[in-house]
């Protein structure tokens, strides 16, 4: 009888302490910038980009998903486009990159060769290969949600990490660079 | 008046085969319900609070028409929505499905009630303390009343 009562009052209170320490771990993780509820995980972490094939700019040949397979070192889709204010401020970021000669593809999304022409002339190119997704609609099969957005893939063409919105020193220091070091 | 009331009702019924246009895809009224019905359930990923339905993002914009495409194809509600959660996962749901991920969400309700058990039980527990044993005085003064 005593140890009923006694399992009766503390499993469910058990339960509940589980709970709490469930929500404080989210708190937590929130407050040290771990954990952030609006972000979301995309599903291409794991696999290779889906199938595509992008016109280039001006003159120069885009590129599809094939020229992604097998990359001969890792390297960086970023995803932006010359009206959207994140991605000029990330464009230092990307320069810093490049020139450590880490190849970053860029695809431009819902954007306009002109608009293209006087954002480079004004930010910089950073890329090694160029493509524009007038429509948008590769990047709804991506499933980008907003630019910049950029994806880091591996030497067997598989999507490893996926940064929505600017790319800053911190991100690039706790978030990139022990990947590159990892897959390199 | 009132007899003319069922008819007017009558006229105001949807036909099912009329067509409407939406994003500039054109569905009949019941392709159009179940396009409005699934984009209720889909979270607008730039906005998150809203539905697609209910935003007036681009993005929000290009996946209506992407469901009255799929709508007008003959596509199941099921597969446009794996099509959606292929893409985005299941942040794209307003109604994320049970898994490990969403056990803490779901089982919040149960987690306060079983609390709320608790409080009542330990509150209802702890009794008012008996008063203390009276004095010689009090118990003289007690006795002496009983005896009156």
């Amino acid at each position: 009888m005593d140890m009923r009562r006694r399992l009766l009052f503390t499993a469910p209170l058990a339960v509940v302490a589980l709970g709490g320490w469930g929500f404080y771990t989210i708190l937590e993780r929130m407050e040290q910038d771990k954990y952030d509820p609006h972000a979301l995980p995309s599903p291409l972490i794991g696999h290779k980009p889906p199938a595509f094939n992008l016109p280039g700019f001006n003159t120069a040949p885009g590129f599809s998903n094939t020229d992604l397979a097998a990359p001969p070192q890792p390297m960086l889709v970023n995803w932006f486009a010359s009206w959207c204010l994140p991605c000029a401020q990330e464009a230092p970021m990307m320069a810093q990159l490049a020139k450590t000669g880490l190849p970053i593809w860029g695809i431009a999304y819902q954007d306009q060769p002109d608009a293209l022409t006087s954002y480079f002339a004004q930010y910089g190119n950073p890329y090694t290969k160029l493509a524009l997704d007038a429509s948008g609609l590769t990047a709804i099969n991506w499933g980008v949600y907003g630019v910049p957005e950029t994806y880091l893939i591996d030497k067997n063409g598989i999507v490893r990490w996926r940064w929505a919105g600017a790319i800053t020193s911190d991100v690039m220091a706790n978030g990139l660079q022990p990947l590159l070091a990892k897959y390199a | 008046m009132l007899l003319l009331l069922p008819g007017l009702a009558l006229a105001q019924v949807p036909n099912p085969a009329q067509t409407v246009m939406r994003d500039g895809v054109t569905l009949t009224q019941a392709q159009e319900q179940r396009a409005e019905a699934i984009g209720d359930q889909l979270r607008c990923l730039v906005c998150q609070n809203e539905s697609i339905e209910g935003s007036s993002a681009t993005l929000a914009k290009q996946l209506r028409i992407i469901i009255r495409q799929h709508v007008a194809a003959g596509d199941g509600d099921k597969s446009i929505m794996d099509y959606m959660v292929h893409r985005y996962g299941i942040f794209v749901l307003l109604k994320p499905p049970f898994s490990r991920l969403t056990l803490l969400l779901y089982a919040t309700p149960v987690l306060a009630l079983i609390l709320g058990f608790l409080v009542a039980w330990l509150t209802r527990r702890s009794k008012i303390p008996p008063p203390p044993p009276l004095d010689d005085a009090e118990q003289d003064r007690l006795e002496r009343l009983l005896k009156s």
